[in-house]
């Protein structure tokens, strides 16, 4: 309880320091918005020309692209701190971090926590509520429910991420420019089921990185495609990844070595 | 002449010197071709005749454009004019006896030049080696390799004085924030770099094409493979000639009044 209430302070003070530069804030969020609207525009406009791919149609491909949009975005604005850790081990901040009687977490998850993808998370809704009422799902609470694990499956995958991405921070002192490739990556891979890529795609994405534990499976349960109830746990399952990503952050910061600056 | 010679040389020899960002950047590009290679794949797989250019022509179009992506990135642009016309080092350029424009602009084209050179080989090299209709062709002949060189030498110039238009524009706004955001998704979206431009609908590709951003990198990626016919060819290249006269014409102009009413922010 007294966690959360201090993770709530250090976001406030986030908040209240962003609002200090108003139009910066803005326009930031405007780009967020215009970045994802041009990948956006971009499968829009296959659709103009496609009807469907892989047997997708276009809404349906709207309805999984704006969940990974959003979980992508909010994991992006819990865990910023993570994304920019890089910054923290080189200058030495984080050597500060550890002499406070604090969890090392919790402070490096407090130190950013970013308003502005709000223009992305914005994005994410609207075309998500386009994609429901085009795509005549027919909504239970079961589907709901399915949709809720994504987005909290979801985000804890990103979160984890971002979580590997700094705990290899401890040993290369500098940030890893291709992990990109798993975090945006994934974002851009997300844009469409990811069973269209091809079956090796598939199962790298089932067992080795789950992204497709939160994204397509539980996409087959609320179209409709696929009953059993295994598919609507599955993006909780995904949650698994949480755990290797923490070890090795835990094992990077018993080795971590100050860079003495 | 001789001053901006040394200008290109020393940014030029600066580029160089960023072999690991480059080698980071290098995996980034493959993962991002691959994943663009494998959704046109699939489009094609679903419906190949409304497919508009043939699937090797677009793989290689993929590569190519990952190959020189520092040609044509417009967000990678160089921070460190905005940061001197923000912060009034600006002054210290506008005492030299050169053209501020002209001093960007061969220091940006040796930027992007030391960045392409670093990039594109090993990019192409490999892509060479993937299987065809996911790897990159050779050129449809010596011909239009010839011009796809020509062209992409051209669309460098292009994107670097639209480039140019931006810094000086900053001049008039102080923030370059904004008309950051703006020029780059409009550039991002128009270029061809989401997608193609022959997957946009007929009407909407014409008038594109017309537009500064299509004689960026559209044109020369699509000489190379022959998506274009000897007559849209030539079209495209005068285009092209057309857009990079206007844009530098304007940018100096602009750049010439913004020069007589600048006022140096306080360092």
């Amino acid at each position: 309880m007294k966690t959360i209430r201090l993770y709530l302070h250090y976001v406030s003070i986030n908040v209240r320091c962003i609002m200090q530069y108003k139009t910066s804030f803005l326009l930031s969020a405007i780009g967020q918005f215009l970045v994802s609207f041009n990948v956006f525009l971009g499968v829009f406009f296959m659709f103009q020309r496609f009807s469907k791919v892989e047997g997708f149609t276009y809404s349906e491909v709207l309805l999984c692209f704006s969940v990974v949009l959003l979980e992508f975005a909010l994991a992006e604005m819990i865990a910023r701190g993570f994304d920019t850790f890089s910054g923290m081990v080189k200058s030495g901040e984080f050597d500060r971090v550890l002499v406070r009687p604090q969890n090392e977490i919790l402070q490096v998850l407090g130190s950013k926590f970013e308003l502005t993808r709000i223009g992305r998370i914005l994005q994410a809704v609207v075309m998500f509520a386009y994609g429901i009422v085009k795509s005549n799902v027919v909504w239970s609470v079961s589907k709901v429910c399915t949709l809720l694990f994504m987005l909290i499956g979801g985000t804890v995958v990103f979160t984890a991420l971002f979580f590997i991405y700094a705990a290899l921070c401890f040993f290369t002192l500098d940030g890893l420019e291709f992990m990109n490739v798993f975090t945006d990556g994934a974002r851009e891979l997300g844009k469409y089921p990811l069973s269209i890529y091809g079956k090796k795609m598939l199962l790298f994405t089932t067992f080795v990185i789950p992204y497709a534990l939160i994204q397509y499976y539980p996409l087959l349960y609320i179209l409709g495609r696929q009953t059993s109830i295994v598919y609507m746990v599955l993006p909780l399952a995904a949650c698994w990844f949480f755990i290797p990503a923490l070890l090795l952050w835990k094992y990077g910061v018993r080795c971590y070595q100050s860079s003495g600056s | 002449m001789k001053k901006y010679l040394s200008f290109f040389h020393l940014r030029f020899a600066m580029g160089l010197q960023y072999r690991t960002a480059a080698l980071a950047g290098i995996i980034t590009q493959f993962a991002w071709g691959g994943i663009q290679i494998m959704m046109f794949h699939a489009f094609y797989r679903t419906d190949a005749a409304a497919f508009p250019m043939s699937l090797s022509a677009t793989a290689s179009y993929v590569w190519l454009q990952q190959a020189f992506l520092a040609f044509f990135a417009v967000w990678m642009i160089e921070n460190d004019i905005f940061d001197a016309i923000v912060n009034g080092n600006i002054a210290y350029e506008l005492c030299r006896p050169v053209s501020i424009y002209s001093m960007w602009f061969a220091r940006s084209i040796a930027t992007r030049l030391a960045n392409a050179i670093l990039r594109c080989f090993p990019v192409l090299i490999v892509a060479a080696f993937i299987p065809q209709s996911y790897g990159i062709d050779a050129p449809a002949s010596p011909v239009h390799f010839l011009l796809f060189v020509l062209s992409l030498l051209l669309g460098l110039a292009v994107t670097v004085t639209f480039c140019l238009l931006i810094y000086v524009l900053t001049f008039f706004t102080i923030s370059p924030q904004g008309l950051r955001i703006m020029f780059t998704s409009c550039v991002e979206f128009f270029s061809g770099a989401v997608i193609p431009l022959p997957f946009f609908p007929d009407k909407m590709r014409s008038f594109m094409e017309l537009l500064p951003f299509a004689s960026m990198q559209n044109a020369a990626l699509r000489i190379y493979s022959a998506s274009m016919c000897a007559d849209e060819i030539r079209r495209a290249i005068l285009l092209q000639v057309f857009w990079l006269v206007v844009i530098t014409a304007a940018g100096k102009l602009l750049c010439r009044f913004a020069e007589k009413r600048i006022i140096v922010q306080g360092g």
